[in-house]
C-alpha cells in the first residue's frame, strides 16, 4: 500500500517544505518495501519535481472550489484521494491545520514536527520536538493509519528520482463555510522557516533606522531575517520575523544572532539550528553558551565590515 | 454570543526541562505553571470581545486539579467561568475530544484556542476540535472580528496574510498578533479576588482514547564548547564559516 504525501504549492509553485516531505515520504515507503504517492491541489509546476524526490505516482486534484485555501474542504479533498494507511505533510502553516482535520476525518493517529525516519513501523513510532525545541519525545501511534506532519529543515531534501506518472483527480469539494476576502502575499521574500540561512537581531540593534546593515548581510548570503520578541513588540520588525518559544521554531543550517541576549525563551526556537554565530557586546550574554562561534564586540561595527567580508568570498 | 476559550497549562516559559530518570515522562518536579502564552492572546481577545459585545466568556481546561490555579487565573482576567474536565490529558486527541464535548453541550458561538501548546507542541487540538464539531476552521490567527453570525478572521500565510468570513459557529486558533502584546491583561486584586467567587464547574471525562503515546523522552544534546573570534580578526570567522561548518 502507497505512502501518502501532500505536497504543498503556493499559487501552483511547489515549497521547499513538499519536496522535504515527499524525500522523507520516500524513506518511509523504501523501509516499507512500498511506493510513494504525492497528492497535490491544482498545481502548476511539473510533477517532473516530484519524481525527482521519489514520488512514483502524483495526483493533481484539479477543483475550482479549492482555489482559495480552507482547512476543512483541503481535508476533504486529500480523504477522497489517499486510501493508504501513512500520510505526509510538511509542518507548513496550511498544512498543519489540514492535518489534524483529516486525522479526525480518517480516525488516524496524528504526530506533529517528526523529526527523524520512523524508528518502527508496526508499531509506528518517531522522534518528535517536543518542548519548544527543549526536549524530544519519541511517539508511538496507536491503530492503524498515521498522518505526520515533517518539521521544516529536519529531514532535508534528499534526491531520489524515480520514473513516475501523473494521475489529474477532478473533484468538486463544496466549501459554504469560509470565504477568502483578500489575500496578501509579499513576493520575492524569502520565507523564514525554509530558509537555509538567517540573520536574526535583537535589542541591541537599538532601533528599526538600523536594520538596514542587517538586510545588507542577509542579501548577502541570501538568507531571512529574523528578530527577538521584544523587538517585534516594540514594532521595529513585523510579527512575523518573531522566533522563538512564542515565535516561529526555526532550523536553518546556519543562524546568525547579532545583539541577542539568548534568553532561555528565544533559544527554544532557534537551537536546532544546526550552526548558531552570536554577535554581541556583552561576553557574559548567555547566548555564546548556545553558540558555535562568538565574537564579542559593537554590531555596528562588525556588521559591515563582515559584510564585505562575505561579499568577497561570494565573488 | 457565547465564547469558549481553551487553555493549557505548562510549564512557565523559563522552565529547564527534564526528564524522569527512565525518560519516560516529563519530570514536573520544581515546576511552575502558567497559561500556554498562545491561549492568553486568544483569552484576551475573548474578553475584548466580552466588553465590546457583551459576549460571555468561558475557558475551560482538559486537567487534574493541579491545573485549578491556571484556570483560577483566566477567571482573573477576565473570564465569566469555567470548566475542568477531570483528566490528565494524554494526547491531542484525547482532549480534543472533551472539549468538543462541552463545546457541544455548552452550544458556543466561538471556541477560541491558542495555536499550539508550548510543552508538547501538537498544533493539533484545535483543528481536531473543528472537525469533531463539524465547524469551520481558522489557524494561526492574526486578527478576529465579530459580526452577528460571521467572523472576520485574519491568518497568517507564508510571507503574508489572508482575510477570511467564517460562518459561526467556528474554532478560531490565535497567535501573537490576535491581540497586541502591551494589551495582554495583568490581573489586578479585584480581578483576583473575583476570581475567587466565580463558578469552576467541574465534569468527568466522557471517553480515554488515546492515539499516540509518549515511549520516552530525552535532552537535547549540549552544543561543542564556542570558538570565539576576535572582531578584528573577521577574516577568521569567514573563513570557519566556509571551510569548517560548510554553511556559506
Ligand atoms: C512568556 C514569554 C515568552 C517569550 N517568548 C520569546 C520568544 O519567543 N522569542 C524571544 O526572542 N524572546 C521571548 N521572550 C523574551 C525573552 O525572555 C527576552 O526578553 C528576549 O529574547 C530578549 O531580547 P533581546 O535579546 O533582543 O533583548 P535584550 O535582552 O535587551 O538584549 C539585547 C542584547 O544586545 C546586546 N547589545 C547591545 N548593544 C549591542 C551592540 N552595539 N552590539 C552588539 N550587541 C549589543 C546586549 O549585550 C544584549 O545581550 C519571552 C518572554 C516571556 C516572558
Amino acid at each position: 500500500m502507497s505512502v501518502f504525501v501532500y505536497a504543498e504549492n503556493i499559487n501552483g509553485v511547489y515549497k521547499k517544505a513538499a519536496f522535504e516531505a515527499v524525500s522523507y515520504a520516500k524513506a518511509v515507503a523504501d523501509q516499507a518495501g512500498t511506493a510513494v504517492t504525492a497528492i497535490s491541489v491544482n498545481p502548476t509546476d511539473s510533477s517532473d519535481l516530484l519524481y525527482k524526490y521519489g514520488a512514483t505516482n502524483v495526483i493533481n486534484i484539479k477543483d475550482e472550489g479549492l482555489k482559495n485555501f480552507s482547512a476543512k474542504a483541503y481535508a476533504q479533498a486529500v480523504s477522497e484521494v489517499a486510501d493508504g494507511n501513512i500520510i505526509v505533510f510538511p509542518h507548513t502553516t496550511d498544512a498543519s491545520s489540514v492535518a489534524p482535520m483529516l486525522a479526525v476525518m480518517k480516525n488516524f493517529s496524528l504526530i506533529t514536527n517528526v523529526l527523524e525516519a520512523p524508528e518502527s513501523q508496526s508499531p509506528f513510532q518517531v522522534k518528535r520536538k517536543a518542548f519548544s525545541g527543549k526536549g524530544f519525545m519519541h511517539a508511538k501511534a496507536e491503530g492503524e493509519g498515521v498522518i505526520l506532519t515533517v518539521s521544516q529543515n529536519a529531514f532535508g531534501v534528499k534526491e531520489n528520482a524515480v520514473s513516475g506518472s501523473e494521475e489529474v483527480k477532478n473533484l468538486s469539494v463544496v466549501n459554504e463555510d469560509t470565504k477568502v476576502i483578500s489575500h496578501e502575499q509579499s513576493s520575492g521574500k524569502l520565507d523564514l522557516k525554509e530558509a537555509e540561512v538567517v540573520v536574526s537581531a535583537g535589542r541591541g540593534m537599538k532601533g528599526p533606522e538600523n536594520w538596514g546593515m542587517v538586510e545588507d548581510l542577509a542579501n548577502t548570503l541570501g538568507a531571512a531575517t529574523a528578530c527577538s520578541k521584544p523587538v517585534s513588540d516594540i514594532g521595529w520588525r513585523p510579527h512575523t520575523e518573531h522566533v522563538g518559544q512564542t515565535g516561529k521554531a526555526i532550523s536553518p543550517n546556519l543562524y546568525i544572532a547579532i545583539g541577542i541576549s539568548g534568553a532561555i525563551q528565544h533559544l527554544a526556537g532557534v537551537n536546532s539550528s544546526k550552526t548558531i554565530v552570536v554577535i554581541n557586546s556583552d561576553a557574559e550574554a548567555p547566548f555564546f553558551k548556545s553558540a558555535d562561534y562568538g565574537v564579542v564586540g559593537d554590531a555596528f561595527q562588525i556588521l559591515p565590515a563582515l559584510n564585505e567580508k562575505i561579499k568577497a568570498i561570494k565573488g | 454570543m457565547k465564547i469558549l476559550v481553551c487553555i493549557s497549562s505548562v510549564p512557565d516559559t523559563t522552565s529547564k526541562i527534564n526528564f524522569t530518570a527512565d525518560k519516560s515522562a516529563f519530570d514536573k518536579n520544581g515546576i511552575q505553571w502558567v497559561i500556554n502564552p498562545l491561549d492568553e492572546f486568544a483569552l484576551t481577545k475573548a474578553i475584548k470581545l466580552q466588553e465590546s459585545q457583551g459576549a460571555t466568556v468561558t475557558v475551560m481546561n482538559v486537567g487534574d486539579a493541579g491545573t485549578e490555579p491556571v484556570i483560577r487565573k483566566a477567571l482573573a482576567i477576565g473570564a465569566n467561568d469555567a470548566v475542568r474536565v477531570n483528566l490528565d490529558p494524554k494526547d491531542s486527541y484525547s482532549t480534543a475530544k472533551e472539549i468538543a464535548s462541552v463545546a457541544q453541550n455548552g452550544g458556543y458561538d466561538l471556541v477560541l484556542c491558542g495555536k499550539e501548546s508550548i510543552d508538547y507542541n501538537g498544533g493539533s487540538v484545535p483543528g481536531m476540535v473543528a472537525q469533531l464539531l463539524n465547524q469551520p476552521f481558522v489557524n494561526a490567527s492574526v486578527g478576529l472580528d465579530v459580526n452577528g453570525s460571521e467572523a472576520t478572521a485574519v491568518r497568517e500565510i507564508e510571507g503574508g496574510k489572508e482575510t477570511i468570513s467564517v460562518k459561526l459557529p467556528a474554532v478560531i486558533a490565535g497567535q501573537k498578533g490576535l491581540v497586541d502584546e502591551k494589551d495582554l491583561i495583568i490581573p489586578n486584586m479585584r480581578g483576583i479576588m473575583s476570581a475567587r467567587t466565580k463558578p469552576l464547574q467541574v465534569v468527568e471525562p466522557t471517553s480515554s482514547e488515546v492515539k499516540v503515546q509518549g515511549v520516552s523522552y530525552d535532552s537535547v544534546p549540549p552544543r561543542a564548547a564556542v570558538k570565539m573570534v576576535s572582531p578584528d580578526n573577521l577574516d577568521e570567522l569567514v573563513r570557519l564559516l566556509h571551510e569548517e561548518a560548510k554553511v556559506i
